[in-house]
């Protein structure tokens, strides 16, 4: 994987995930190796991501290496004009690797043929955001014990949910089978629905969810993202659809766990979060291993 | 029959004619292959008669032959077009066209937010289906369908 780009959670095989969530319970048990002295990571948020930026901010730090870049465009020469092109090649002269979010789609894979060093994609608009991905990969892994044969519920925005779209890619290879609850606005593109069929996945759709989660092992809850809507009614209508509150969770099974890829707003009720099923600060906190493993996996020092 | 066809788009000496494109992708088929910076000269027919397609246009360029690569673009917006090879009056070659593995530089990515549509890229697809035309992104992973398909 040394000087390969992370853009695309399809950029890397079975192998290099298992590599990855392995090289990431080794910074669990130890976040603060010293491998990245000398070595200098751009942070280029074009938007603004304060959760993933400071998560790979985090993981630079305790790996001991420096932190350069802008944490939103208007901070950056884009306000002046220049293309991202120009950007990219300029930064890759300043450093060993480039964390870039982007509001455009398609953005880190442009970068990544531009610069001089490796790309990590932390988000290219409603596309891509695979260290998200591995991050979910992880937390599955951890409270689950294994990554095959689960029953994975995905509920929310499954139309433009990007995490949902790349857990759908990277879970594949685990035999799972998923239960995709959403309203009719927000279904699950016919593009995943075909691929899934072709690998032979087992999947079911749902508009309700609230007496079938008995058979879950993990729930991914999404928001319903504002930011992501070109209708802003259809964003009215559907902002609100679910709501997962702690009473539901009684008939679920003891390992079953709760995840989401923050922030929330309204989709799971505070009154989850003290529930030992709630997972997602923890999932939050385990994106930092996985974002040092991905780091030091790319650069080749692991 | 044959005598009709000829008064309507008058054969050429040596060239190519492209036959059996849909009318209202004449100029889509005119733009990919850069014929309206040709000096040759191009005569063409369209809303003619046909009995595949119930009209058609034609394209009749001399003394111009094409690679397969550049012909092969055309698929895109012409599935169905039919190449005739030329010399002295006489066609000496019938091709097909058929549809490549990859796109570059040709379409416009139909989603709007996609970085292509905003900084000056050269566009790049991977044919996802040849059959009902469809085509994969190489930057934002969105599939540009048939009727979508806008040439840049």
């Amino acid at each position: 994987m040394k000087n390969k780009s992370l853009v695309s959670i399809n950029d890397f095989t079975k192998e290099d995930y298992l590599k990855i969530l392995d090289l990431a319970e080794g910074f669990e048990k130890n976040p603060s190796q010293q491998v990245l002295t000398g070595k200098v990571v751009a942070t280029l948020f074009f938007e603004p991501s304060t959760r993933t930026r400071l998560s790979f901010e985090s993981a630079v730090n305790h790996l001991g290496g420096r932190i350069i870049g802008f944490s939103d465009s208007n901070s950056s020469s884009v306000t002046k004009g220049e293309t991202l092109k120009d950007t990219i090649r300029i930064v890759s002269n300043y450093c060993d690797l480039i964390v870039m979010r982007h509001p455009y789609e398609g953005s880190a894979r442009y970068a990544s043929e531009i610069a001089t060093v490796p790309v990590i994609n932390a988000g290219d608009g409603a596309n891509q955001h695979p260290s998200q991905t591995l991050l979910d990969l992880y937390s599955i892994r951890k409270t689950q014990g294994k990554l095959n044969d689960l029953n994975i519920f995905l509920i929310g925005d499954l139309k433009y949910g990007r995490t949902v779209h790349s857990l759908i890619m990277a879970m594949s290879y685990f035999n799972p089978t998923y239960h995709f609850v959403s309203p009719d606005e927000l279904k699950l593109p016919d593009e995943y629905k075909i691929f899934l069929n072709n690998m032979g996945i087992k999947y079911y759709e749902h508009k309700e969810f609230t007496d079938i989660i008995s058979e879950a092992d993990i729930i991914y809850m999404t928001r319903v993202q504002k930011e992501r809507f070109t209708d802003p009614i259809e964003y009215e209508k559907t902002k609100n659809a679910y709501e997962l509150r702690n009473f539901m969770l009684s008939n679920t099974r003891p390992k079953m766990r709760i995840l989401h890829p923050l922030p929330r707003v309204n989709e799971i009720n505070i009154d989850v979060d003290e529930n030992p099923k709630a997972y997602y600060f923890t999932q939050a906190l385990n994106g930092m291993y996985i974002r040092q493993a991905i780091i030091t996996s790319i650069l080749g020092l692991k | 029959m044959n005598e009709n066809k000829q008064l309507k788009v008058s054969a050429i000496k040596n060239g190519t004619v492209i036959d059996h494109i849909p009318p209202r992708n004449l100029f889509k088929v005119i733009s990919i292959l850069g014929l309206d910076k040709v000096e040759n000269q191009i005569t063409f027919g369209t809303n003619l008669e046909s009995k595949k397609l119930g009209k058609k246009a034609i394209i009749k360029i001399s003394d111009v032959y094409f690679l397969d690569d550049e012909i092969n673009k055309i698929a895109l917006v012409a599935p169905q077009a039919k190449l005739n090879i030329i010399r002295d009056y006489q066609v000496i070659e019938k091709k097909v066209v058929e549809v490549p593995d990859k796109i570059v530089g040709i379409v416009k990515c139909f989603n709007p937010k996609c970085i292509t549509n905003h900084e000056n890229i050269v566009t790049k697809f991977i044919v996802a289906s040849k059959k009902d035309v469809s085509l994969k992104c190489c930057y934002c992973e969105k599939i540009t369908y048939q009727d979508q398909i806008v040439i840049v």
